[in-house]
């Protein structure tokens, strides 16, 4: 009988070979956020001042809105062909297989958008000194913002079409996630401590992290039913 | 031989079994029982339950009433989970893996049976020298072989079968009789529904009939 970790194993497998099989759609959420940054810099007049003061919000809100595009996929292939039927019937707890799917499409989204920040923030003329801050917001509040998603996409696996209705549902749930982030880039960029901001980033991935999982498996059970 | 006191209690056990959506009853109450060496028919026509009846035992749906027993204990999601498997109408294969990987994924989140291999149970369901080919270039039939390679690997004694043979020619039906033939000798039990118009495994076998409820008649 398989443990929590080889279960874990061999979903992050499977996810991998998944991903090396459609290399082609892993760079979208990047390449999107790198269309949201130039569209913002060419609305704004490419002044090095003027897009300087925006940089941390636009970055954030370009990292939120992939996330959001990418979040129908979390579940959506699975309960289309009875994967997720057979996760249920699997003798690990449905909430662990969730973490860890959730942890995968988080590495797999999130993270190359990570890597790619430095690059999309020279493109928006951060000053260098806030580009810590806004990579440790980052990497506090994208795996925040995939936890939570994986709620509302599994709110959301039992509806044929559910474009809009994800957005809906997600967006009260990442304004604080966004206030906080961007938050404290700006708090940065004014000479405050941001570090108030990225502990409140950090007390809500770690609630999360508990709570997210189970109630993600109780909704796919509710939308499976 | 060692004298019991009791006979073994059966592998599975429904008492009063009932299930209903939106308050209309779908099936039951239903009492029956399988025990290991058996398979139980589940026969009815279609929108009769069978399919509800397989999920609800299953676990995938919570019934609305009734008892489900798993070798004489309450069935909690724990004992279910190690001792059913199920084969439905989605196979939960992904399509851009290839047929091995994809029964290699379930092995792992499911368990394998000991000393069995997935290449084995590729030859055994006929599907030897598919191993490498994408399940998305598999033809319907080719993918419940897998699927049945999938359910000859894991360690569930209870296989729950929903419509088997759907999708299968004359030597698939055969390859299905033939393996629910070898679990059930070595001490497993089987559900499996049928509209009835395929033979049946030749085996010891309880039938149950499932009919249709009388809907009230919408004016």
């Amino acid at each position: 009988m398989p443990g929590l970790p080889g279960a874990a194993r061999a979903l992050m497998l499977r996810d991998l070979r998944l991903l090396w099989r459609r290399r082609g759609d892993a760079f979208q959420p990047a390449l999107f956020a790198l269309l949201v940054v130039v569209l913002f810099a060419l609305a704004l007049g490419g002044e090095a001042d003027t897009l300087a003061r925006v940089a941390g919000a636009v970055l954030w809100l370009a990292v939120l809105l992939a996330g959001l595009l990418a979040l129908d996929t979390l579940f959506r292939g699975d309960a289309e062909d009875g994967s997720l039927e057979q996760w249920m019937l699997a003798p690990v707890p449905l909430g662990w297989l969730v973490a860890v799917r959730t942890f995968m499409h988080w590495a797999t989204t999130a993270l190359p958008l990570l890597l790619a920040t430095p690059f999309l923030a020279e493109l928006m003329h951060l000053p260098r000194g806030q580009l810590p801050v806004l990579m440790a917001s980052l990497a506090l509040g994208t795996p925040l913002l995939s936890l939570l998603g994986a709620v509302v996409a599994a709110l959301t696996v039992g509806m044929r079409r559910s474009g809009i209705l994800v957005a809906l549902l997600a967006l009260p749930l990442y304004v604080p996630v966004l206030v906080f982030g961007a938050g404290s880039v700006a708090a940065s960029a004014q000479g405050l401590d941001p570090i108030g901001a990225l502990l409140l980033l950090a007390a809500g991935l770690v609630v999360a992290l508990v709570l997210a999982p189970l109630a993600a498996a109780a909704a796919i059970r509710i939308a499976l039913n | 031989m060692i004298p019991t006191d009791r006979p073994a209690p059966p592998l599975l056990q429904a008492r009063g079994l009932r299930f209903a959506r939106n308050d209309e009853p779908v099936f039951g109450p239903l009492d029956f029982s399988v025990d290991a060496g058996e398979a139980l028919l589940v026969q009815g026509d279609n929108g009769a339950g069978k399919t509800t009846l397989l999920r609800v035992l299953a676990g995938l749906l919570r019934a609305d009433g009734g008892e489900v027993d798993i070798d004489g204990e309450r069935a909690r999601a724990s004992r279910r989970s190690r001792a059913i498997a199920y084969l439905g109408h989605l196979p939960g294969l992904k399509a851009d893996l290839s047929a091995l990987e994809n029964l290699n994924f379930l092995c792992g989140l499911q368990g394998r049976r000991r000393g069995q291999l997935p290449g084995h149970a590729m030859a055994i369901v006929g599907l030897s020298g598919y191993e490498d080919a994408l399940a998305r270039q598999l033809s319907a039939g080719q993918k419940k072989r897998l699927s049945l390679a999938r359910l000859w690997l894991s360690p569930a004694p209870l296989w729950l079968l929903d419509e088997p043979y759907a999708n299968l020619d004359l030597a698939g039906i055969e390859l299905v009789n033939r393996m629910v033939q070898a679990h059930l000798r070595s001490g497993g039990a089987a559900l499996v529904t049928t509209h009835g118009a395929y033979a049946a495994p030749p085996v010891r076998t309880r039938l149950l009939v499932l009919e249709r409820p009388v809907l009230e008649s919408a004016t």
